[in-house]
């Protein structure tokens, strides 16, 4: 059996507490030499070799096609052709930013509505626009609601320096 | 160390989930395990869903670590997201819906026999070992997010499908405590755990919404599977209580095959067109209608709505073709493929037309899921009332066939309508948090469900009488398991004493039914029709040959019991020394 949960069978198993016992032992006595005990292996590993931006890409690509789309020329095509394409892109694309990012209006009410400024904290969550003069104005209409990501969990990548730059892999069909 | 955490784990046909609560808070605050997994090659993503699917990776990838996960010992097979991404390219490599070949009696479930119809090169694992696999994945999670709280040593609640049978429990027990849950793990019916979701997100206000003498439908339709239960309000001492009343058949027919049926139709509309698609643009096909089905169904969709397969090379919109469905079309094709008007009367056709029948999964003959219910509901309800129904399954996401079923049970019962209960939304979640939700109550107390088995239970006996050459003796059914036993009971079965020889192997034949639900231990069937008894995995027995035994056989009785955690035993008792041998499932040697 086992599989990853390899990992925790070396942790709970009593050759491994009696080294952990025996390290708390020896740390206690600074002038015995400390070994190191056997890391466990996180399913997640600490570093990745890749950066978050280029994982983000990869999956837009593998779920959505995103990069194809924008990496192709589409003054030729006719904009029904363009829609059809777009709606599964939109639809896919759409998954993977809910799933990484569930990305949410800053202000949770209508656009066109009255925003009652005063108390808010501005900053970067609210931008001020039209007739900003001094003095801090107590209220405004929300033209855009704004948004923001409410998590930020992206893939996390394990491959090697030498794929790292490889957003899709060339597919060959063997015949 | 104590328990610290009750989990629910969800092992699904399609996904599979684990919730879990701590137990140190005051009321039950149920959370979704994130579970990391693969999603391509070197791209881990922790998902609440376990898709419930296993690839077998060929030599070379096993031997690169293409599809290995970190911490891992093994790299010859990759769970989860991409292995369901995987099984569209490469169904050969592919097992899918290994719950179902669990619950298929016909086949010997410790064989390796999946992926069914694989290449000859690829190392085939048994339905068992790949229960096994996706609950392994899980129980690392667990330990991956708390390596202080140990699983073994939690409140464990597993899932079965309530039309599982008793080998089908015991299997699915065995590839639990292979992957490492706890010994005193326990398990519970999905239509059950979908109600406990209910009961937890509606709180007691159960009890003002239900009175006595209701009965509520559990109709829980899956990615591959249709689970039916009804539930009944009773009293007990002044308090209401839940009482499970009756379980359906195991019904092989699911949102899955709704979106194929989709894809189907739509190939063909691609082919009057003349577009011939190859198997990858099959595969993206079904993507595309699995996500159309929705807004087919919907009553506020466009009439007609184009669906494309983009070209397979970058040249995304250059290679792409599209069709347009009719929104009318679409929607009589589902719905009377799927959900067909049926009376109350009728049951589910069967065609029996063909003489060559593929051994695999016995796929329902009639995808008409309401000829199913209408069976099950005229044989459960008896002419009673139905008054409420909870949807469970992701696929009643799709708010048109819930509505096309609630108009279908208005139809069987014009006078009082049965009301939809709502609960949570979370169709896709709600039997894992359920699950967790019972084993708090059960640790904590709360209401439950009382329901004892599903199925009546029974030994297949040879009646003594003259041999006919070329007949085998007549077979009669002994009851030794009544519909409705409860948890932690058992009862001695009332019956002539049965001659069993010593020292070798006794082996019986083994029913169950769902279906009669007022035999009583020791009844004895001469006859049955296939509908009402299903034959399971054989039991057997080996009497030691004892120092006391006068004779080369002793005579015994049965004797069954249901354990505090669900588990059905049966014992043969000496009918005087009262020493006692427990019946264990035949390991089959024979896959007929």
């Amino acid at each position: 059996m086992g599989r990853i949960s390899l990992a925790w069978r070396i942790l709970t198993s009593g050759a491994f507490t009696a080294k952990v016992t025996q390290l708390l032992d020896l740390a206690s006595k600074p002038e015995a030499p400390v070994a190191l005990a056997a890391p466990v292996k996180p399913i997640v590993p600490a570093k990745s070799l890749r950066s978050d931006a280029v994982n983000l890409l990869a999956a837009l690509q593998r779920e959505g096609r995103l990069i194809d789309f924008l990496k192709e020329p589409i003054e030729a095509y006719s904009d029904s052709q363009i829609g059809a394409a777009v709606r599964d892109i939109h639809r896919d694309c759409g998954e993977v930013l809910e799933r990484q990012f569930a990305i949410r209006p800053v202000l949770d009410q209508a656009e066109g509505s009255a925003v009652n400024l005063s108390g808010q904290p501005k900053g970067g969550k609210i931008k001020l626009t039209g007739k900003v003069g001094e003095g801090s104005p107590s209220s405004g209409t929300l033209v855009h609601h704004g948004w923001k990501v409410s998590k930020s969990e992206l893939p996390v990548w394990t491959g090697d320096a030498d794929s790292a730059s490889v957003v899709a892999p060339a597919e060959v069909e063997v015949r | 160390m104590p328990a610290q955490y009750v989990i629910g784990i969800d092992l699904g046909t399609t996904n599979s989930v684990l919730a879990y609560s701590s137990l140190h808070n005051e009321h039950p605050l149920v959370q979704l395990l994130p579970l990391p997994q693969l999603t391509a090659p070197n791209s881990i993503e922790s998902l609440p869903m376990l898709p419930s699917f296993l690839y077998l990776c060929t030599a070379e990838e096993t031997t690169a670590e293409t599809f290995a996960m970190p911490g891992s010992d093994d790299a010859s097979f990759v769970a989860g997201h991409a292995a369901r991404k995987l099984s569209a390219e490469f169904p050969d490599r592919t097992i899918g819906a290994a719950k179902s070949w669990l619950g298929h009696s016909k086949i010997d479930r410790h064989q390796a026999i999946l992926p069914w119809q694989a290449a000859s090169d690829v190392a085939k694992i048994s339905p068992v070992m790949a229960s096994q696999r996706y609950l392994e994945h899980i129980v690392a999670a667990w330990h991956d997010a708390f390596p202080d709280a140990p699983l073994v040593e939690q409140h464990v609640v597993l899932t079965v499908p309530a039309s599982f049978d008793a080998s089908a429990r015991e299997l699915t027990r065995e590839a639990a405590l292979a992957a490492g849950l706890p010994h005193l793990f326990v398990l519970l019916e999905e239509p059950q755990a979908a109600t406990y979701a209910w009961l937890d997100a509606i709180g007691d206000r159960w009890r003002k919404l239900l009175k006595v003498g209701d009965r509520m439908l559990v109709c829980d339709i899956g990615g591959g599977t249709t689970d039916l239960t009804l539930v009944e309000v009773a009293e007990e001492d002044g308090e209401l209580t839940l009482q499970r009343a009756a379980v359906g058949n195991h019904l092989l027919v699911g949102g899955d095959n709704m979106d194929l049926a989709l894809a189907h139709h739509v190939a063909q509309l691609f082919e009057e067109k003349g577009t011939n698609l190859d198997p990858w643009q099959s595969v993206s096909l079904w993507h595309s209608c699995r996500n159309a089905k929705e807004s087919l169904l919907s009553d506020e969709g466009p009439d007609s709505q184009t669906i494309s397969v983009p070209g397979r090379g970058s040249k995304l919109i250059g290679g792409l073709v599209s069709v347009s469905v009719d929104r009318a079309e679409a929607t009589e094709l589902l719905m009377n493929g799927f959900l067909p008007e049926a009376n109350l009367s009728e049951r589910p056709h069967k065609s029996r037309a063909s003489g060559f029948r593929e051994i695999g999964l016995p796929y329902e003959a009639d995808t008409g899921i309401t000829r199913h219910l209408a069976a099950f509901l005229n044989q459960s309800l008896a002419g009673s009332q139905l008054t409420h129904v909870l949807f469970n399954g992701g696929v009643f996401k799709a708010k048109a066939l819930r509505g096309r079923l609630l108009q279908q049970l208005h139809g069987w019962f014009p006078e009082n309508p049965p009301n939809p209960v709502e609960g949570s939304d979370d169709l896709d979640f709600s039997v894992a948090r359920g699950a967790c939700f019972y084993g708090w109550t059960k640790l904590h107390g709360g209401v439950r469900i009382r329901g004892g088995t599903a199925r009546s239970y029974y030994i297949g006996i040879e009646t003594a009488g003259l041999a006919i050459p070329g007949a085998g003796r007549p077979l009669k059914a002994l009851c030794v398991v009544p519909n409705g036993m409860e948890e932690g009971t058992e009862v001695d079965v009332p019956s002539d004493a049965i001659g069993l020889i010593v020292g070798e192997a006794a082996r019986f034949r083994f029913f169950s039914s769902a279906s009669r639900r007022t035999d009583q231990p020791g009844d004895l069937l001469p006859r049955w029709s296939p509908d009402e008894l299903s034959e399971t995995d054989s039991l057997e027995a080996t009497l030691p040959a004892g120092d006391d035994a006068e004779d080369d056989y002793v005579p015994v009785r049965f004797h069954s019991r249901i354990t505090e955690l669900g588990v059905l035993e049966l014992w043969c008792v000496h009918e005087t020394t009262d020493k006692r041998w427990k019946l264990e499932f035949s390991v089959r040697d024979d896959a007929d």
